[in-house]
């Protein structure tokens, strides 16, 4: 009973993994890895928050029909970003480069983590003086 | 304490209305296109009726609309009697994008033709090379086959009024 009851749920699940599954055959799990990779890395550009790696939108089919058709013909990662980017533009990359456009995104947070840093060590040593004042 | 201190929560306050205000505007599903300045990519395909091959020389010399659409897309429906209203004003340029040839006579047949010339892009190749995410999109192409701007999504007349008039106009 019970063991029945496992073959199910393992069937129901191999049918759930197996829906998003295309029928890509490539010349060695290198390039298998590297389609996968880019698979996250490069946005749906119709979904807003979904890789086309795991986006059923339509686009995002071709698109990974692009990247499969690119890695068999030999391009390299950068010259299939920059295909896309020139398509696209920016909005594909999840991993935007950094220079003036995305400075702000790359180093923004550092910079808020060193003004807090620096606010909180004014702070430290404001009440430290004035413990002091009142101790003499 | 020192004055400013007091007011700093109410200056982070008025700037993040600031943001949120704008942000309120915004449509995240509108993508400034990677092809304004740049010239129509270069294609060969057919043209649906006549089954002559076109190419970017083909393209009309003067500003024009090209509009991406297919049969199977609901809101190309709803923008086409205002796309036939506003062909007497700009040439249309069809880009019927992966569609089925019956599909597509079918729905111009039944619908009305406004388009000067049908562009038939079966596999989308153009499509993707125009950086289209789904139909429709409409892009407004100067004299000299540049793109000018692009239109995600329905084409009305507030669309046409706010967006593509004032750039047409300056085209012309």
């Amino acid at each position: 009973m019970i063991k029945m009851l496992l073959v199910k749920m393992v069937m129901i699940f191999s049918i759930a993994a197996s829906a998003a599954i295309e029928t890509y055959q490539f010349d060695s799990p290198q390039q298998e890895a590297r389609f996968r990779e880019l698979g996250f890395e490069l946005r749906c550009p119709k979904c807003q928050n979904q890789a086309i790696g795991d986006s059923d939108a339509e686009i995002s089919g071709d698109l990974r029909a692009v990247v499969y058709r690119m890695i068999k013909e030999g391009a390299t990662d950068g010259e299939i970003r920059d295909f896309m980017v020139a398509r696209y533009g920016r909005f594909v990359l999840y991993n935007p480069p950094l220079d003036q456009q995305t400075i702000v995104l790359w180093l923004g947070p550092v910079g808020l983590l060193i003004l807090g840093g620096v606010l909180v060590l004014l702070r430290i040593r404001r009440s430290t003086r004035a413990l002091h004042k009142r101790d003499f | 304490m020192s004055r400013w201190v007091v007011w700093a929560p109410l200056g982070v306050f008025v700037v993040l209305v600031g943001f949120f205000f704008k942000g309120l505007t915004l449509d995240p599903s509108m993508q400034p296109s990677a092809l304004i300045g740049k010239p129509v990519p270069s294609f060969q395909l057919t043209d649906l009726h006549t089954g002559k091959v076109l190419t970017s020389q083909t393209l009309p010399g003067v500003p024009f609309l090209l509009n991406v659409w297919a049969s199977w897309c609901i809101t190309c429906q709803v923008e086409h009697p205002y796309l036939t209203e506003l062909s007497d004003q700009v040439p249309i340029v069809g880009l019927n994008y992966k569609d089925s040839e019956t599909a597509a006579k079918n729905w111009l047949a039944k619908l009305g033709d406004p388009y000067t010339t049908q562009i038939f892009d079966p596999n989308g190749r153009l499509g993707l090379d125009l950086g289209v995410a789904g139909a429709p999109e409409t892009f407004l192409v100067d004299s000299s086959g540049v793109i000018q701007l692009r239109i995600q999504g329905e084409v009305n007349d507030r669309v046409y009024q706010r967006q593509i008039l004032p750039l047409l106009e300056t085209l012309k």
